[in-house]
């Protein structure tokens, strides 16, 4: 097995009283691509923003690579230039042109020169063929513009894992397939991903496991073929039963 | 393409009421101004008034010295506008920065604002310009211009760092955390995405608060500063005229308006670039 990157052990989380991670453990391989599916408030989004310390866990440990995150003495901003999220409402700067969006971060965090920030965000913005927009503001762009920039501006930073967080579900049906194609792009080249999403064709598809979660906790987790099509609990045979229809 | 029949009498009508409008909105504007004009001039006291308040060889006479006392009141609103800045910024981040360990300077920051925007500037003016040079510290300035500015500044800064708190938590959540994800710190994710953003969105309160700070650089006059409102007090008070006041006036008016102009700018600028018209 290739070695861990990012990986959960037992980890709580709580908002006014109520628990929404009840102790998960997840471990995720380089280039490894997991998708998490499950109801809304099952709580997906929670534990990716525990993952990249947006939240603060009640318990249990984080760690990237061999460093353990959770650790209060850890340099915070050091580790989530190491960990790339990108959210569902894009939140780009609307303050800010595309190019400038991108290259924010890599010169004040990254330490890189403006020129050479800038270079790399017209390659990826090329990529996705957007590069005729870099100066364009965010709220000229479609949804999917927006949702592929933000994609872009956390590639940017080069990060060992990109964490999405249900980044297609705001968008027009018309629009997800061209931020999918992004993703898929990415997996190509070796990128580690976690997603949590509710397009499970896109998931079986892409995903080299499946994690299903149900009321905090993961109830079954597998590749995509056996838990599609043979899942072993009754819980999540029923949710992809719904989902299907 | 040429337009339909339809359209072509849609655009003759719309063209027509335009007309009919603006032909409404000028004679009702002229009427009322006719209508004051008479009323006023027509008034039993209008013949003291105009010699009093509106005569012409007394604002002749008056103006160079008024203007010359104005160049004042535009160096201390200038200095005192930077100033009020940096501290509305300062106390403003202090305010809404969550860190625990902060608590003293945060609370100094709340009673700042809740003390200086509660007095009257009149009084922070009285007690600052005498209060202060009355302590015999060594390194106080002793400079009228100076304690009008530490006065000024202390009570503008006030309210300003309200304003511009206010701006900051308006903010939504979500550029907070996007900043914060991409690996940037607290401080970098407040000054270069949260901050351009609320100063911008407070561009027009700010701009009433300058307003309101360059007219009161008027108080200053009260400690002793001959600014333009003094010095055409004291012309006025010579031959019993009130004319030097409108003058005075009259130069007030005219330095909010460059300001105000700046504002609506730089407003319709940011609304056009950030709603995609870009130019």
């Amino acid at each position: 097995m290739s070695s861990s990157v990012l990986r959960a052990d037992a980890v709580h989380k709580s908002f006014n009283g109520t628990e929404v991670l009840k102790g998960i453990d997840l471990d995720v391989a380089e280039g490894e691509v997991v998708c998490l599916i499950g109801a809304s408030g099952s709580g997906k989004s929670t534990l990716l923003r525990c993952l990249n310390l947006l939240e603060q866990v009640d318990d249990g440990d984080i760690w990237l690579g061999d460093a353990e995150i959770t650790d209060p003495r850890i340099d915070v901003d050091a580790i989530r230039r190491r960990i790339g999220i990108v959210f569902q409402a894009y939140n780009l700067f609307p303050h800010k042109t595309v190019l400038d969006n991108i290259v924010l971060a890599p010169v004040k965090a990254g330490g890189r020169s403006r020129a050479e920030a800038a270079s790399t965000a017209l390659e990826l913005l090329a990529r996705i063929g957007l590069e005729d927009r870099a100066g364009a503001y965010p709220d000229a762009l479609s949804g999917g513009q927006q949702q592929r920039v933000a994609l872009v501006r956390a590639i940017a930073m080069r990060p060992e894992v990109l964490l999405l967080d249900e980044i297609t579900s705001a968008l027009d049906p018309m629009l997800v397939g061209e931020v999918l194609d992004v993703i898929r792009d990415l997996r190509t080249e070796g990128m580690t991903i976690v997603m949590a999403t509710h397009e499970m064709a896109f998931a079986r598809e892409v995903a080299d496991r499946i994690v299903f979660m149900a009321d905090g906790r993961i109830e079954e987790s597998g590749p995509p073929d056996q838990l599609f099509t043979a899942p072993q609990s009754a819980r999540t045979a029923e949710f992809l039963a719904r989902h299907r229809s | 393409m040429t337009p339909s029949e339809r359209q072509l009498e849609r655009e003759r009508y719309r063209r027509r009421r335009t007309l009919t409008r603006g032909a409404v909105a000028a004679v009702s504007t002229i009427v009322v101004i006719g209508l004051l004009v008479y009323v006023v001039g027509s008034s039993p006291g209008w013949e003291r008034v105009h010699k009093t308040y509106f005569w012409w060889p007394d604002a002749k006479a008056a103006f160079p010295e008024v203007a010359r006392s104005f160049w004042l009141n535009i160096r201390l609103f200038l200095v005192v506008e930077v100033l009020v800045l940096i501290v509305g910024v300062l106390v403003a981040i202090v305010r809404v920065i969550p860190a625990p360990a902060l608590a003293p300077v945060k609370l100094l920051a709340v009673v700042y604002a809740d003390v200086f925007r509660g007095t009257p500037t009149l009084l922070i003016v009285l007690l600052v310009g005498f209060g202060l040079p009355a302590l015999n510290l060594t390194g106080m300035p002793t400079s009228l211009f100076w304690l009008g500015v530490i006065a000024l500044t202390l009570s503008y800064g006030a309210y300003v760092a309200e304003v511009i708190r206010a701006g900051i938590l308006s903010i939504h959540p979500t550029q907070w955390a996007s900043g914060r994800a991409l690996g940037m710190s607290y401080g970098q994710t407040m000054r270069h995405v949260v901050l351009p953003q609320a100063l911008r969105r407070v561009a027009p309160p700010l701009l009433n608060d300058f307003v309101s700070l360059q007219k009161d650089t008027a108080l200053l006059s009260t400690i002793g500063l001959v600014e333009s409102l003094r010095a055409a007090q004291v012309i006025s008070g010579k031959d019993f005229i009130f004319t030097p006041y409108v003058v005075a006036a009259a130069f007030f008016i005219a330095a909010t308006i460059p300001l105000a102009r700046f504002t609506d700018y730089l407003t319709v600028r940011s609304l056009r670039r950030e709603n995609g018209l870009v130019t």
